[in-house]
């Protein structure tokens, strides 16, 4: 389980902010409705798209394969070292 | 609710105005453009309406001011554009007259003129010709100079040996003009047949092009001089001229008399040209001074002709005392209307104030939605599918949002999602400027620059989550994967890959969007399909429940409460128990089935959902080796067959459930015994109808339910498209772009610098353009097809006022 609780939390927070709290406080006006359900809708799709792709990935059930020169350069360049041996 | 969410509440209204204070009401409500009048008179024809005459008078001033703007055309004046504040209200009636006036004198003024200078046109083309003649005769005459073709020359009675061949010799005519030389070779044939061969025929072109008198195009024409004996040969010579359109001139065979003719010539052809130039500065000048008032005067004609159309709709009281207007006003716009009536009463002196009346009536309104210019483009979308019908729940609120993000899903990539939004942006900021653009395609563009504003701003967002950058990977949060093998398994020769696996204690799921690694693997495609797959259906069922669920609120508001339970409820159970059943099982897959365990929930044993959703609908089963199981969880089987079992009952409940409730309260309401003969005539048409809607609702029933099936598999085109886009841009990069870094020195940056050229075309070209007009078209097929018809029913018809913007507006374009 590669899950995080800081990560959901983190855009669950951010999207709920976008789609409920700036909703409320919308200021009135001739387009208030227009936007809150601009802002509701944003906040519902872009949070599922994020959630899916986190899901997916939470649980990976196949890993990737490399090739050895890309494992010896993402060694190197991603602070990820390959472990002595 | 607010915006957009259904059309404006519409109210038909009756008009009272008085026949003076009329024209000046309509020339206000045709400002306002709030009102969609209705034809009273529709049984009268267009000669037998009041203001015939007026309308005439209107057609009679637009045909003059169509002449003036083609002489300007021709003169190439330059008309100013009217700014918008510029624009010119209707006339009163009587700036009418003086403007009637006005366009008639300049009318006139310039017909006078063009036929003056036609007249002064051809004077001058003919003394030219003649003058080419005079000139180009000189060189035929010298050389007949020593056959002694000068009749005039006195013999020399002194030498008696050529007084024979003299005589005879003298009595050569000749005839001189000018023809076309295209053709003068069939006049020469001509000539020759007529005259047996004895004609002797010159010819010298003349230089340069000059005007056709027929058709004013610029023609080659050349000078021919024919010598010839005996008068009666003349008059043929001369018919065959005049068949020909050759133009004879008439020419002294004496060279004295030539010079003298040819001196005349000139003064006059002076003359004429000091005449032709001031004509031409003269009408320059009527010409310039008209153009400052044409676009002016076109508005105001235009304006004054609707109004009078206008006008023909309405119908006179019996008493003759004020005329009746019937027209369907949006009701938040009724308060503007009555002042905007008052207001005329007022202008024009009208002693009783025009007023309005809101009536009662059972048709069904147009349906009009308030827009401003950002919900414009998103409600044109919805609008081309069908008009709402009246107040029904308007999609475009809603495709504000899910359209750009659905083109987003499929179009995902932040390099060219940053292109479309730079594009958006010049679009937006420019506005005033490229508004005034009439080029077709551009204008297709800018209608839509919010729709690409929003697409680039999705796409940007999506290409974080996909995390592709033309195609390129960032590492902003540290991959979760860790390279956990030894430097002597990763320098092992003998192996060609290696496979990491997410049995890692230390695997951190990557916070935001995809794992940079997968764009370095050689198995990238098939782990990102089966994400975007799910992705798909998930997106898709959900936006297909809102839409079916949107068909609630229709039915709340049309008050057919029944629909609710009878349509809705078994629509709704159907989706959500086969395919909303299907999403929870990919977020149940998600979360449950994992690589660090051994057992029944490994890698291994994952089941495929696909086969899982079909052994539940055809109550099937597969044999599974141990220590896997066929299900996910414990009591699945029973839970599918409940949910198979209901969503089956759903689907007589769809088909039966509307007809039969409509029987029995027909039944109920006619209880009370109705007479025999009306009682047989009543039966038939209720048998009727209730056939009818039998049939109806058994093909909306099957509409439905195959088209569940069916637009669930739709929406996997978001993943479809999405899978050809970042292959395209992968394509593009690695056979395009890589190329320029195989080179050193000097000539690997030049043609790194050339390659990118390409690449970058190609990458506008094609992903941009191409591939966003393919995910543009795939997504409004999403939102027409799959979405909308959920709930839609777009019966409606558009709300047209009478507006003088929207007629100045298409006068421009024709």
């Amino acid at each position: 389980m590669g899950a995080a609780f800081f990560p959901v939390l983190f855009f669950t927070a951010l999207w709920g902010g976008v789609g409920i709290a700036m909703p409320i406080m919308t200021p009135k006006g001739p387009h208030q409705n227009l936007i809150r359900c601009i802002l509701m809708l944003t906040a519902a799709c872009c949070w599922l798209f994020w959630l899916c792709c986190y899901m997916a990935q939470m649980n990976p059930l196949i890993g990737p394969k490399l090739k050895r020169d890309v494992v010896a350069m993402i060694g190197r360049s991603w602070n990820n070292p390959i472990v002595a041996g | 609710m607010g915006d957009m969410f259904r059309s404006e509440k519409m109210a038909l209204c009756q008009l009272f105005i008085q026949p003076e204070a009329a024209y000046a009401s309509i020339a206000e409500l045709g400002e306002k453009g709030c009102v969609q009048f209705r034809d009273l008179n529709e049984e009268v024809s267009a000669f037998q309406r009041k203001y015939v005459n007026e309308v005439r008078r209107c057609d009679d001033m637009e045909r003059r001011l169509r002449y003036v703007e083609s002489e300007m055309k021709k003169d190439e004046v330059k008309l100013p554009v009217l700014r918008p504040e510029e624009e010119p209200i209707a006339p009163n009636p009587r700036e009418i007259v003086d403007l009637e006036a006005q366009l008639e004198k300049t009318d006139n003024e310039l017909r006078e003129m063009s036929a003056n200078g036609a007249s002064l046109d051809a004077n001058f083309r003919h003394m030219q010709e003649l003058k080419y003649v005079l000139e180009n005769t000189e060189g035929f005459f010298s050389d007949q100079e020593v056959i002694n073709l000068d009749v005039n020359r006195k013999l020399d009675p002194e030498d008696p040996a050529n007084l024979p061949g003299a005589a005879q010799r003298g009595q050569l005519a000749f005839v001189a003009g000018v023809i076309k030389l295209e053709r003068f070779f069939s006049f020469e044939r001509m000539l020759w047949r007529i005259s047996r061969g004895n004609i002797f025929l010159r010819r010298a072109d003349i230089d340069g092009l000059v005007a056709d008198e027929e058709t004013g195009r610029p023609v080659l024409k050349t000078v021919f001089v024919a010598f010839f004996q005996g008068e009666q040969l003349k008059q043929r010579i001369k018919k065959v001229c005049t068949g020909y359109h050759a133009a004879v001139y008439p020419c002294p065979s004496s060279h004295a008399e030539r010079k003298e003719m040819i001196k005349d010539v000139n003064v006059r052809l002076e003359d004429l040209k000091l005449v032709l130039s001031q004509s031409a500065d003269h009408r320059s000048r009527v010409l310039n001074s008209a153009s400052k008032h044409l676009p002016r005067w076109s508005i105001m004609v235009r304006k004054m002709k609707a109004i009078y159309h206008i006008l023909n709709f309405f119908n006179p009281d019996v008493t003759g005392k004020c005329l009746i207007g019937e027209g369907w006003v949006p009701t938040n716009d009724i308060s503007t209307v009555q002042d905007a009536l008052a207001r005329a009463s007022k202008i024009s002196e009208s002693s009783i104030p025009a007023f309005m009346n809101v009536i009662e009536t059972n048709e069904m309104p147009p349906t009009y939605t308030r827009t401003n210019k950002f919900t414009n483009g998103f409600q044109n979308l919805v609008d081309s599918y069908g008009m709402a019908s009246y107040r029904e729940v308007n999609p475009a609120l809603y495709a504000c949002i899910t359209f750009p993000f659905l083109f987003a899903v499929m179009f995902g990539d932040l390099g060219h999602g940053l292109i479309l939004l730079l594009f958006a942006s010049w679009l937006i900021i420019k506005e005033k400027q490229l508004s005034s653009i009439k080029e077709e395609i551009f204008n297709i563009f800018f209608g839509g620059r919010y729709i690409i504003f929003l697409m680039g701003i999705f796409s940007i967002y999506t290409g974080f989550i996909y995390n592709d950058v033309f195609s390129k990977s960032m590492n902003i949060f540290g991959s979760a994967w860790h390279m956990n093998y030894t430097r002597d398994v990763v320098e092992d020769e003998n192996l060609k890959y290696i496979t990491l696996r997410p049995n890692d204690t230390v695997y951190k799921t990557y916070p935001f969007g995809m794992d940079p690694i997968w764009q370095l693997a050689d198995n990238k495609i098939i782990f990102l399909n089966t994400f975007k797959m799910k992705l798909s259906i998930i997106v898709g069922v959900i936006h297909m429940i809102f839409g079916v669920s949107m068909s609630v609120v229709n039915f709340a508001y049309y008050k057919k409460y029944a629909s609710i339970f009878l349509e809705f409820l078994p629509q709704v159970l159907f989706l959500l128990l086969l395919f909303g059943y299907m999403v929870f099982m990919m977020f149940f897959k998600w979360v449950v089935y994992n690589d660090t365990v051994e057992g029944p929930l490994s890698p291994a044993c994952a089941p495929s959902i696909l086969i899982l959703f079909i052994n539940m609908i055809l109550q099937g089963s597969q044999d599974t080796p141990e220590p896997c199981k066929e299900f996910m969880f414990d009591g699945q089987k029973s839970i599918q067959q409940v949910f198979v079992v209901v969503a089956i009952i759903c689907i007589p409940w769809m088909l039966l459930g509307k007809p039969l409730y409509i029987m029995i309260k027909r039944k109920t309401n006619g209880a009370p015994p109705p007479k025999p003969q009306s009682g047989g005539g009543e039966g038939h048409g209720e048998d009727d109808e209730m056939g009818e809607i039998f049939i109806h609702q058994a093909i909306h029933t099957i509409e439905y339910v195959l088209s569940t099936v069916s637009h669930t598999a739709s929406y996997l085109r978001l993943w479809a498209l999405s899978l050809a886009h970042a292959q395209l841009s992968e394509v593009l990069w690695n056979m395009v772009f890589s190329m320029g870094f195989k080179y050193d020195s000097y000539i690997g940056g030049i043609l790194i610098y050339v390659f990118f050229g390409a690449w970058a075309l190609l990458t506008v070209g094609i992903l941009v353009l191409i591939e966003g007009l393919s995910a543009f078209l795939h997504t409004l097929r999403l939102h027409w097809v799959e979405f909308m018809s959920k709930f839609y029913e777009g019966a409606g018809y558009a709300f047209e006022p009478f507006a003088f913007k929207t007629i100045l507006d298409v006068s421009e374009d024709d």
